[in-house]
C-alpha cells in the first residue's frame, strides 16, 4: 500500500533542480521542472548506483554526475548511455506549499 | 614523494587476478573523494552551451579543409610539408579531445551535435564509438584501478620502448586497428565483453564494419590513383599527427598512484599554452575533469579556480609535467610500487588513501 510522504518546502527545490530525499532505507531524487512541477524518481542511477541528486537538470532530463547518462525524470526512460535501464518514478504533488511524493 | 609497499604482482587484464583483487578490496565501483562545492556554484559550472563548441568545431573543420587543400595544391614541393604536418595534428590529435568531450555529452548543449561530432571523431581516432563509450565509462568508475580500468596508459613496470614508439602511434594504432578488425569479423575481446553490455555488442560490430569499409575504400583509392594523398588524408594522420594527443594524454596519470579512490593522487592538472589547450579542449584540468565529469570543457578553468585550495599544485607546463613523470617512470621500471605523491596545500582536505597501501 502506498503513502504520500512529506519531502520539503516547495522553495527548497528551485525550478530546474533536484534534491536528495532519504526515507527509511530508500533514497529518492525529487525534482522540479522548469515550470515548477514536482517529480520524483529512485535516487540512484540504474547504471552504477551513483546518486542523481548531484546531477544536471535540463529540459525534463536528469544527467548522472558520474558518467553523464541521461533519464527523462518525468517518465523514468533512459535516454543516453551508459544509462540503459529506466528509473522508477513516483507521483509527486504540492500540498500547502510543500512537496509530497507517493511511495 | 614516497613509495608504496604493495607486494602484489600487477595483472591489468580485466578478467584476471587484478580484477579479483580490486573487487575483494572494494576498489571496484568505489566511493571516491570529491571536493565539497556548493550546489549553487556547481549548478552554474555545469550549465551547457552550444556556442564554444560550435565555434571550435567550425574552426577545426575549416582548418582541416584549408591545410588539406594546401598540402594537395603544393604536392611534390617541400612547401607542402608544413600543411601536412598541421593537417596531421588537426586530424590525429584534435580528434581525441573532441571524441572525449562529445562522448561525455558535455561539449554541446544540443545532444545530436555531441553525437555527430563523437561519431566523426571516433572514426578519426580509430576507436569503435560503442566500445570506447563503455570503456571510458569504466575509466571514470574505476580510474587507474588495476584490473578494472581498461584505459591505463602507463602500466607498471612501464614499457618505455612502447611509450616512446607511441609518440608515432605505432602500438596504439596497430592495437586499435586490430580491435576494429576483430569487431568487424563479428567478435569482441574478453575485455570488451567485460565492460560492454551484451545489448550493445551488435552495434559495436556494425559500426566497426563501417569504419573498416572506409579504410578499405581509402586504400583502394590510393592504389587506383597511384597516390599517397588518400592515405595522408584518411587514417594516416592517426600515425603522423597523433604526437600531440600522446604528449598531452600520457601526463594525465603517468607516474601517479594506482588503486586509490582520490583523483588528486592519480591524476595530474597541468597548465598549458593556449594552442595546446585548444587542441586538448582544456583536458589539462584533469583532476577537475575526473572529480566533476559534468563540467564542460569551457568551464574547467573556472572549476579549477574553485577547487584550487583543495588540490595539489598544478604542474606549470607540459615540460614541467614530463620532468616529474619521466623520472617516476624510470624509477618504476626498478621499483614498480613507486609513485609521485604531491603535497597538498594547508587548505586542503587530506588525501583519501586508505586503500593505497594494502
Amino acid at each position: 500500500m502506498s503513502d504520500w510522504v512529506d519531502v520539503c518546502d516547495l522553495d527548497e527545490v528551485e525550478p530546474e533542480d533536484v534534491i536528495r530525499f532519504d526515507h527509511g532505507d530508500r533514497t529518492f531524487a525529487v525534482y522540479r521542472a522548469e515550470d515548477g512541477t514536482p517529480f520524483a524518481t529512485d535516487g540512484l542511477c540504474t547504471h552504477e548506483q551513483v546518486h542523481l541528486a548531484d546531477g544536471l537538470v535540463l529540459d525534463g532530463e536528469i544527467e548522472c554526475p558520474k558518467h553523464n547518462g541521461r533519464f527523462d525524470f518525468r517518465t523514468g526512460a533512459a535516454l543516453r548511455s551508459p544509462a540503459c535501464d529506466a528509473l522508477a518514478t513516483y507521483p509527486a504533488r504540492i500540498r500547502d506549499g510543500r512537496i509530497e511524493i507517493e511511495i | 614523494m614516497t613509495a608504496t609497499a604493495d607486494p602484489h604482482i600487477r595483472d591489468y587484464a580485466l578478467d584476471g587476478a587484478g580484477a579479483d583483487r580490486a573487487r575483494a578490496l572494494g576498489l571496484a565501483n568505489a566511493d571516491w573523494y570529491r571536493t565539497e562545492v556548493p550546489r549553487k556554484v556547481l549548478k552554474e559550472l555545469i550549465q551547457r552551451r552550444d556556442g564554444p563548441a560550435l565555434r571550435d568545431t567550425a574552426l577545426w573543420f575549416a582548418l582541416l579543409v584549408a591545410t588539406a587543400a594546401g598540402g594537395i595544391a603544393l604536392w611534390g614541393s617541400w612547401w607542402a610539408l608544413p600543411f601536412w604536418l598541421a593537417y596531421g595534428v588537426l586530424y590525429g590529435s584534435v580528434c581525441d579531445s573532441r571524441w572525449h568531450e562529445c562522448g561525455h555529452g558535455t561539449a554541446f548543449k544540443t545532444q545530436w551535435m555531441n553525437d555527430v561530432v563523437y561519431q566523426i571523431a571516433s572514426f578519426m581516432v580509430v576507436r569503435n564509438p560503442v566500445t570506447w563509450r563503455w570503456s571510458h565509462a569504466r575509466h571514470h568508475t574505476d580510474t587507474i584501478i588495476v584490473g578494472r580500468d581498461p584505459e591505463i596508459a602507463c602500466k607498471r613496470p612501464p614499457d618505455l620502448l612502447r611509450l616512446v614508439a607511441n609518440a608515432a602511434g605505432l602500438f596504439d594504432m596497430v592495437e586499435s586497428m586490430r580491435a576494429l578488425v576483430l569487431n568487424a569479423t563479428g567478435r569482441l575481446s574478453p575485455a570488451e565483453k567485460d565492460f560492454i553490455p551484451e545489448s550493445q555488442w551488435a552495434k559495436a560490430i556494425a559500426v566497426a564494419r563501417i569504419h573498416i569499409a572506409i579504410y578499405a575504400a581509402t586504400i583502394v583509392a590510393a592504389v587506383g590513383l597511384q597516390s599517397w594523398i588518400p592515405v595522408l588524408l584518411i587514417g594516416g594522420p592517426r600515425l603522423y599527427g597523433c604526437w600531440h594527443m600522446l604528449m598531452t594524454g600520457l601526463i594525465q596519470h603517468c607516474g601517479l598512484a594506482e588503486d586509490v579512490t582520490d583523483h588528486r593522487l592519480n591524476s595530474r592538472t597541468v597548465y598549458m599554452n593556449p594552442v595546446s589547450r585548444w587542441i586538448y579542449w582544456n583536458m589539462n584540468y584533469h583532476v577537475e575533469h575526473h572529480m566533476f565529469p559534468m563540467v564542460p570543457f569551457h568551464a574547467l578553468p573556472r572549476l579549477h579556480e574553485v577547487l584550487k585550495p583543495d588540490l595539489p599544485p598544478a604542474n606549470s607546463s607540459i615540460l614541467d609535467a614530463y620532468r616529474e613523470a619521466i623520472p617516476a617512470l624510470l624509477r618504476q621500471s626498478r621499483e614498480p610500487d613507486y609513485y609521485v605523491r604531491k603535497p597538498l596545500p594547508a587548505t586542503a582536505t587530506p588525501y583519501k588513501e586508505e586503500v593505497a597501501h594494502v
